[in-house]
């Protein structure tokens, strides 16, 4: 079992601190903890759930069950670049679906998953609130309306491009 | 030349954000630097209302309404308006209908029926300016309320103003104050619930980024008329900017001592937490929200005890939607009387619509109670898009139901609704055309209720996912008729006999569709899909006449589904292709359609 002092990378100790803190202090609950771990992490790695859950007299049990109920919290780690399809009515009647099913070609993942080279993760949202410009999806916090099927293409190409100079560079 | 001292209001909320409003509001500013015109104020304000048009810029106190805008479109913007007084004609709003442009934002169709009075600052001020919002008044009902009424009092004239709840159930407000104002105990608390999760309503987000102060004074009125001190407010992750600018107003709302110990000098204290959400429909249920805020999984709960009784943390709580806090302060500014003069017999004052789908002019709409549906779709939105037919509007979101054509003149109150078998919900309009297939969207709303279950109880967590099976079978084309009736039943069966709200409200969709739509079950039935939607029931096919031989779709097919030689008519073979449709987008003479199987 691994605790604090473990932790050799000084950065990820003082986040970790700093996420104590926080729940210590600010009146925290588990869904602000866990909200705060994938904050850092982009995930909930099980090493720190165990962790913490020593460290602050939480039960791992209760930490699962919440983990569990809510949609933004995911066990696995995610892609470098995250796309947010909306599946919201308005998307859906514009042809949302359509769209959808041209990303899982595309990538050849599904929403919830993350591409073996771990660049892309697509995740599926209802309604991110801005249908007046549906279809509509967030890639890497930036948000794209009146999307179709060209707009994507362009959109995944020019991330590929990136990580493909990246990569070039290395 | 002398130039004259303009304001330009540009729209920085998420819909324009959306397509790209920083970069039209940065050039603009470098611009207006640039050539030192200092008699030019640019204002970032919040949704102006017609998001289908942004990014748009409102130029005050000419009231000139540019949309569509680019930052290219800034020059001309500036040398024309701006320098000599011209308005650029082409970048204001163009009528549809009549194709005429129309720059004064007050005579745009879409404005000039709406009646703002939650939404009256929404688009005027600047969200993260608490300055702003104070110069128009701002602050000055709570400290009315402080120095002049008791808390009995301000109960009273929210009584008379007959507001009721603008969460969903339309519950009157002045009475659930007051049922908690009666418990006696130290510690209560006030909610705001901005956990908006029904799919293709964005109106708490719009006003949560728009006008945070009048929901901070709402409830800060509400807590001084039930007794509380401290109040919460929930909202759902996705909505970034609504938190970020939440966040932004609480502080500035504690600095200038608008929360905090002893507001205006009277004695009173009271201030404001934020919770995010993460990610689950059901905490829009008040049990299951105030279980959320507590940290735990959001599941609901049996009521009684009510939340006015024992809530969040076992106190007497209160518990109101977004738009309900946002009212209030308007109601004390313009008296009860005015506002309960608005409306119906059945409703007072306003709703807030936000209007999407097949619609001309998408956004959110705000009218008196009482407006019929067809001056909502088409005098407000304008109508449907490339001269489709319009179908129904669905109305209310996973808990509502579709409203048929035939019901357009219907004057919409909660009792109207509610009698067609649709609810108001908290104000999601979503405008179907004849493009819509009514089986696959009650597929996609079980769909939705069915993962958003929070499986507590029984009926729920099986009724959806059986209702699900069965709509799967319509979808597939392998149900039979009486699955019709099976489906009614246990619409019915859910409906009655499930815990909370989500499960009372989720056979809705499909109970409605049966109800207006029975023809298109029993086409699918019959192993057809009227709105060519459902992808087992359709397939694709190549017009040999239009089809020019490009093999541009042969290329690009994702699973080699299409054959034929360069400059002859393709073909598709049914048994490979998997409906994806890009083909249709791609082919460069529209030689590509759906047809029924």
């Amino acid at each position: 079992m691994i605790k604090i002092a473990d932790i050799t990378n000084i950065e990820e100790r003082k986040a970790i601190e700093n996420i104590i803190r926080n729940y210590r202090e600010d009146s925290g609950t588990v869904i602000s903890l866990l909200q705060d771990i994938q904050g850092h992490y982009n995930y909930l790695p099980a090493y720190i759930l165990q962790l913490l859950s020593r460290e602050l007299k939480i039960p791992l049990s209760k930490i699962y069950s919440v983990a569990t109920f809510y949609a933004q919290f995911s066990f696995n780690e995610k892609g470098k670049h995250i796309i947010t399809v909306c599946d919201g009515t308005a998307c859906h009647v514009k042809g949302g679906p359509l769209l959808y099913d041209y990303l899982i070609n595309q990538l050849g993942i599904h929403g919830g998953e993350t591409t073996p080279d771990k660049i892309f993760s697509i995740e599926i949202v209802r309604c991110l609130g801005c249908c007046a410009i549906s279809p509509v999806m967030i890639v890497d916090d930036e948000l794209y309306g009146n999307l179709n099927m060209q707009k994507i293409s362009k959109i995944l190409s020019k991330i590929r491009k990136e990580e493909m100079i990246q990569e070039g560079s290395k | 030349m002398i130039i004259k001292p303009r304001e330009l209001w540009i729209c920085r909320s998420t819909g324009c954000n959306s397509l790209n409003a920083k970069a039209v509001h940065d050039e603009l500013v470098k611009q207006i630097k640039e050539r030192r015109l200092t008699q030019i104020e640019v204002k970032k304000v919040g949704c102006m209302g017609l998001c289908q048009c942004g990014p748009s810029i409102l130029i005050q106190p000419d009231n000139v309404y540019y949309v569509h805008l680019k930052p290219k479109h800034i020059p001309e913007i500036i040398e024309k308006h701006l320098l000599k007084d011209q308005i650029v004609q082409h970048l204001a709003y163009l009528n549809q209908e009549t194709e005429e442009f129309i720059p004064n934002k007050e005579n745009i169709p879409y404005y000039n029926r709406q009646r703002k009075i939650t939404l009256k600052n929404s688009g005027t001020i600047d969200p993260e300016n608490i300055d702003e919002y104070i110069r128009i008044g701002g602050y000055e009902n709570i400290e009315k309320c402080l120095k002049k009424y008791k808390p009995s009092e301000v109960i009273q004239i929210i009584k008379n103003s007959r507001l009721r709840g603008r969460g969903g159930a339309g519950f009157p407000t002045g009475l659930k104050w007051e049922l908690c104002a009666k418990e006696i105990n130290d510690t209560k608390y006030v909610i705001c619930n901005g956990d908006e999760g029904d799919p293709g309503a964005f109106m708490d987000d719009i006003l949560m980024e728009s006008d945070p102060h009048s929901v901070i004074e709402g409830m800060c009125v509400g807590g001084y008329a039930i007794g509380a001190h401290q109040g919460y407010i929930y909202i759902r992750a996705e909505y970034a900017l609504a938190i970020k600018r939440f966040d932004i107003a609480l502080k500035q709302a504690r600095m200038k001592g608008f929360l905090g110990r002893n507001i205006h000098g009277s004695g009173f204290d009271f201030d404001i937490q934020l919770k995010k959400g993460a990610g689950a429909f059901v905490c829009g249920e008040e049990t299951a929200l105030m279980a959320s805020i507590e940290g735990k999984r959001g599941t609901p709960r049996p009521r009684p005890p009510f939340p006015a009784q024992s809530g969040l943390w076992g106190k007497p709580t209160n518990i109101n939607n977004v738009k309900t806090w946002a009212t209030i302060p308007h109601i004390l500014s313009m008296g009860a009387d005015s506002y309960s003069k608005i409306g119906t017999e059945d409703a007072s004052g306003t709703i807030i619509l936000a209007l999407t789908g097949k619609i001309n002019n998408s956004g959110l709409v705000e009218i008196p109670m009482g407006t019929t549906i067809r001056e909502v779709v088409f005098d407000i939105g304008g109508g449907i898009p490339h001269g489709k037919k319009f179908k129904a509007i669905q109305i209310g979101g996973p808990s509502g139901g579709c409203i048929p054509a035939e019901h357009l003149d219907t004057v919409m109150d909660y009792k109207n609704l509610t009698s067609l078998g649709a609810i108001m919900g908290s104000g999601g309009v979503i405008v179907l055309d004849e493009d819509t297939c009514m089986v696959d969207l009650a597929h996609y709303f079980i769909t939705f209720t069915q993962r958003e279950s929070c499986g507590k109880c029984a009926p729920c967590r099986i009724g959806t996912l059986k209702m699900l099976n069965l709509l799967t079978k319509f979808k597939n084309g392998v149900a039979k008729m009486e699955d019709i009736d099976e489906l009614e039943h246990l619409a019915d069966i859910v409906k009655k006999t499930s815990l909370c709200g989500l499960g009372q409200t989720a056979p809705n969709p499909v109970l409605t569709t049966i109800r207006y739509f029975r023809d298109e079950y029993e086409a699918h039935v019959n192993g057809s899909c009227p709105a060519l939607v459902c992808k087992d029931l359709i397939r694709y096919e190549i017009i040999p006449t239009k089809c020019v031989g490009c093999q541009f779709c042969a290329k690009n097919c994702p699973v080699h589904a299409i054959s034929g030689e360069i400059k002859q008519a393709h073909m598709i073979d049914s048994n490979l292709c998997i409906r994806c449709g890009l083909c249709v987008v791609q082919c460069p003479s529209d030689a590509i359609r759906k047809v029924g199987m």
